[in-house]
């Protein structure tokens, strides 16, 4: 522990509004604080910067989860353990459950947010790529109000988001009737459980007649931000499916990641194994054509 | 309440049948289960401060100035750096030459500089930020090829700690009369010991007694002599305690000594105690870890496959100082020949210095380095002779008669086809083989199946059992009960359970009514260091020499009878403490006889006894994302006796998933000299879902020079997988693979060149169509 607790300040408000107001009035001096499940390494390490804590952990405002009929409602407070027991999200959601299930350990499990996981912004967070393919909203809430936002538009470069000083995750709109979707996701990590991911491609796809209807790629751990590879899914929309695409994918996509090398494996490594994912995707659609 | 689980072989103890081959409960293993049992961070003395230590950072320089904080005020830290140290300014060891603190001249990133202390531990961070360090630089090393260079000479006149040369034969004939000649090179890269329980130690000054340590750490009395020559005091003003210790693997062996005397010299200059605890991070920078490994292969082979000769250079890197990479590279020579027959040899190793944090003892101690080297190149042979991998190790497998590379003649009946076809037949080798050549044309996983064959050498090398001269002690008590004094120590392999139960089976009573004693060394006479797998085998005879004298001071005393039943031993020891006051007995080692050794020429018995294995890898590569996974595992092994079947299988066990991580997972990131990775979310070990169903099989023919038949055992199972795994790779992909630790990233980067190298090759041809 190389962190003094004598120089923290942690407030826990009972209420949302309380905690609002607070965040309101000194705006981004308070830190949010849920699960911990991120800033505590940080403060174990003596390297967590803002001195002055709000915990939001037991406000129960954030931890519904709303099922209208339209879209699911995920409070930003739900752990990933809520995730991957409900009932809805394991069935209409499965890439958010199995992602859920990804994400460090039991312990982790129970106690990390999926506000969390978007606030603290990592590009390998688990859940991010699968709430981009999910095109899920952001409402964000102050004591001013609340706004609501597409979430693809949140993170606007490393580490960096939309959310005001005096702001906090709400919750996390995903829309229902996904049904005549093929979806997929994996996580490339450097061992099967408690890992940080090196690559992690999530899709959604929608086929007629052999050809793709309309499709949605979302990535981790290959640049800055999670990203939608938004022009790989222009390619490979009204084509069908068969090597020639596969290789004409992996060139745009090359193009619009921005990988790089770090303590956890290499830009060529993520390129060609984020490739390596989409082909096996496309492979395991039905009507798919490929040579081997 | 007794645990279920081992129910049974608690009431075996009751009746007359044998304690020695049941799984009694671990003797410390309730404390441990239920939280009792306390480590050194749970341990609170009045007036207690907490140490911490500032760092050189820098790999190698001349350290000009140290400056304070103005912001922190230092009124309330205990200081101390070089010029408090009491007595000499070194760990002792082999070769003294490792400073407790830096005196002017910085030799590695992690060396301790200034200590510092405080009643408050959450001020200990800060404090060592606001310690500066100037220095000048001076030009640093980070390879054992920059080292071997000599551009910079860093250590001694030559870059060198040590060199040995074993020769057996004739080898430059053998070269003209080869049929083949198979050259290889391979690595293997540092490993952290990652036990569970961070380093750590607390010291008492008192002016009368002396210095008093506890702590996390393998051996006493290595720390013992370690505080003699830093605190300048006599024997018996030293006093270390071992507390119970979360793991070890080697990682405690020397490098306590350097915590043990810091936390001394915070005390001394305080006349405070003083804790020092390293969190994980610091544990893993700075302590030591396995030695980086390179091994070159040049050998001489028949048409039919056997081995006329060879030539093996090995070198390690030993980092900045000495430490115990002699004895490392001492193993690692010894076992570079594997279990094979070679007519002749020569083998020449070394260990070079480099500007990072020492190396030191882990778990295998240089086998693992050589052996994977050998194991590999078998292979690498195979594929050029046109033999499969199984049939070039049975014709050059060692038979009893023969001689090993220091030609120590083979007495014992091992028979490694025998081993060799046991395990292929555990392991459904030729049937998976087979059907993986077919399965993998199509598959996007490529599957392979690898064997590697080895032996371990038990106990200390050469004549170094002699020199240890180990004691061991037993004492009958007043409740009747038996206690066995030891330094040998337990943090987690079995001490305390197995040799208690050899007590209790050389007496003839219940394994309850034996106890072991802390160590402590005060009080327990010293069995030598818990290292060079020499516990079980080597002081568990020791133990047993002691009960036998102990249980005839009784007879010859009259108070027992010459047979008697457990009761009536328990009533003799209450009789005789009762009328006559101690009863002890003291066991000293003596080397069998007709054993011989020459340090200088590296010939004769190097080991009392060896303990053999084949091991079979199942391993799968994902062609969508390169990793290799170990899909089944078979361990078959010699062992002599099994004693206890559950911890020896938690053994092998422990050890393959440990070696899993050499192999695959454990890469150390470094940065001049720096590691980069020292968190367990970066320096990746593999966990519970990255490890395969292991089958563990034992052979037992015994052995002469261990208790009850006993060799060592404990690391043994680091030696095997990391080559079976690595041919296992090899045979699922056709790439050949010679460096560990073995990631995705690099199974990419040459699937990548050899593609790139077909096309180049076959382009041309292609062209007219």
């Amino acid at each position: 522990m190389r962190a003094n607790p004598t120089e923290y300040e942690l407030v826990a408000p009972g209420t949302l509004q309380e905690a609002l107001a607070l965040h309101a009035s000194e705006p981004g001096s308070w830190l949010p604080i849920a699960g911990g499940t991120d800033l505590m390494v940080l403060y174990a390490a003596g390297r967590l910067q803002s001195r002055k804590l709000i915990s939001i952990a037991a406000l129960r405002e954030l931890r519904n989860i709303e099922v209208a009929s339209a879209e699911v409602r995920v409070g930003a407070g739900c752990t990933y353990t809520d995730l991957r027991q409900h009932p809805v999200i394991t069935k209409e959601f499965p890439l958010l459950a199995r992602a859920a299930a990804w994400t460090g350990g039991i312990a982790n499990q129970n106690r990390g947010t999926l506000g969390g996981n978007i606030a603290n912004a990592s590009p390998a967070g688990d859940s991010l790529p699968v709430l981009l393919a999910y095109d899920a909203d952001l409402i964000l809430v102050s004591a001013s109000g609340e706004r609501r936002i597409p979430y693809r538009t949140f993170h606007t470069g490393y580490k960096k988001t939309l959310l005001a000083p005096d702001e906090l995750i709400h919750s996390i709109c995903m829309p229902r009737n996904l049904s005549g979707y093929k979806c997929y996701a994996r996580k490339v990590g450097a061992r099967n459980a408690q890992a940080i991911s090196k690559v992690f491609l999530a899709a959604m796809v929608r086929i007629s007649n052999a050809t793709i209807k309309d499709i949605r790629l979302a990535a981790g751990s290959v640049g800055p931000v999670p990203i939608r590879l938004a022009g790989t899914e222009r390619a490979l929309a009204g084509q069908p499916i068969n090597d020639s695409l596969l290789e004409l994918a992996g060139k745009v996509m090359a193009e619009e990641i921005q990988p790089i090398d770090d303590i956890r494996s290499t830009a060529g490594y993520r390129t060609v194994v984020l490739r390596n994912l989409l082909g096996e995707f496309l492979q395991s659609l039905p009507g798919a054509r490929f040579a081997s | 309440m007794r645990f279920c689980a081992y129910c049974e072989g608690v009431k075996l103890t009751e009746s007359e049948e044998t304690i020695i081959g049941t799984s009694v409960p671990r003797k410390e293993g309730r404390d441990k289960v239920t939280g009792a049992a306390r480590y050194v961070d749970d341990i609170r003395l009045p007036g207690m401060l907490y140490g911490a230590t500032v760092r050189s950072k820098i790999a190698r320089g001349k350290i000009k100035r140290i400056s304070f904080s103005p912001e922190i005020d230092w009124n309330e830290y205990v200081i101390a750096t070089a010029k408090d140290v009491p007595g000499k300014n070194c760990i002792a060891l082999i070769l003294d030459d490792q400073p407790c603190l830096v005196d002017g001249v910085i030799n590695h990133p992690e060396e301790p500089v200034v200590l510092i202390a405080h009643p408050d531990k959450h001020a200990l961070a800060k404090a060592v930020e606001g310690v500066v360090i100037e220095s000048d630089p001076l030009p640093a090393i980070y390879s054992m090829e920059g080292s071997e260079k000599q551009s910079e000479i860093i250590w001694g006149t030559d870059n060198i700690f040590k060199s040995f040369l074993i020769e057996k034969g004739d080898v430059d004939r053998v070269w003209a009369e080869a049929d083949f000649i198979v050259e290889g090179e391979y690595f293997t890269g540092a490993q952290e010991h990652l036990y569970i329980e961070n380093n750590g130690m607390i010291a008492v000054f008192d002016s009368v007694a002396g210095v008093t340590v506890w702590g996390s750490l393998q051996c006493p009395f290595y720390v013992h002599k370690a505080l003699m020559a830093l605190c300048g005091l006599p024997e018996e003003k030293i006093r270390v305690v071992q507390l119970e210790t979360g793991g070890a693997f080697g990682g405690k062996e020397e490098y306590p000594s350097m915590i043990a005397g810091h936390a001394s010299i915070l005390a001394m200059k305080s006349g405070r105690p003083v804790k020092i605890v390293y969190d994980r991070l610091e544990d893993m920078v700075a302590t030591t870890k396995r030695h980086p490994s390179r091994t070159r292969h040049r050998t001489a082979l028949r048409k039919d496959g056997k081995i006329l000769g060879g030539e093996i250079d090995f070198t390690i890197d030993g980092g900045a100082y000495a430490t115990l990479s002699s004895v490392v590279l001492s193993r690692g020579t010894i076992h570079a020949g594997g279990p094979y027959l070679w007519p002749s040899v020569r083998i020449r190793s070394k260990a070079v210095a480099t500007n990072t944090p020492p190396h030191g003892a882990f778990r295998g101690f240089g086998a693992p380095q050589s052996l994977f080297a050998m194991e590999r190149h078998m292979d690498r042979i195979a594929k050029i002779v046109g033999l499969s991998p199984v049939e070039i190790r049975r014709r050059n497998f060692l038979q009893p008669g023969q001689t090993t590379t220091t030609e120590q003649v083979i007495r014992e009946p091992i028979n490694l086809s025998d081993l060799l076809d046991k395990s292929l037949a555990h392991a459904s080798y030729k049937a998976k083989k087979e059907n993986f050549a077919r399965e993998n044309k199509t598959s996007s996983i490529k599957k392979g199946m690898g064997i590697a064959a080895f032996l371990h050498g038990a106990g200390f090398t050469g004549s170094g059992e002699r020199y240890l001269d180990s004691v061991v002690g037993m004492e009958g008590t007043a409740d009747g009960s038996v206690r066995i004094l030891v330094s040998s120590t337990e943090f987690g392999q079995g001490t305390n359970t197995v040799l208690c139960q050899i007590a209790a089976e050389a007496l003839g009573i219940p394994y309850e009514s034996v106890t072991i004693a802390q160590a402590d060394t005060t009080i327990v006479p010293n069995s030598g260091p818990t290292v060079a797998s020499r516990t079980a085998m080597i002081v568990g005879n020791l133990v047993r020499s002691a009960a036998i004298g102990l249980k005839q001071t009784l007879q010859l005393d009259g108070t027992l009878k010459k047979t008697f039943k457990p009761a009536e031993f328990g009533a003799a020891c209450r009789k005789y403490v009762a009328e006559k006051g101690l009863l002890r007995s003291l066991a000293r080692y003596n080397s069998p006889e007709g054993v011989y050794w020459d340090d200088v020429t590296y010939k004769g018995e190097a080991y009392a006894a060896y303990a053999w294995a084949v091991y079979v890898a199942e391993v799968s590569v994902d062609l969508t994302t390169y990793a290799a996974k170990v899909e089944n595992f078979v361990a078959l092994q010699e062992i002599g006796k099994v004693l206890h079947p559950v911890l020896a299988e938690g053994q092998i066990i422990g050890g393959i998933a440990q070696a899993i991580g050499l192999a695959l997972y454990e890469k150390v990131l470094w940065q001049n000299g720096r590691m980069l990775n020292g968190q367990m979310t970066n320096y990746i070990m593999p966990a519970s879902c990255d490890l395969p169903p292991i089958r563990v099989v034992f052979e037992e023919i015994g052995n002469p020079h261990g208790a009850y038949g006993a060799k060592g055992i404990g690391e043994l199972p680091m030696d095997g997988p990391a080559p079976a795994i690595l041919n296992a790779i090899v045979d699922a992909l056709g790439v050949p693979f010679d460096s560990i630790p073995l990631l995705p990233e690099d199974i990419l980067e040459a699937i990548t060149r050899r593609v790139q190298s077909r096309q180049q090759i076959t382009s041309p041809q292609e062209s007219p169509c």
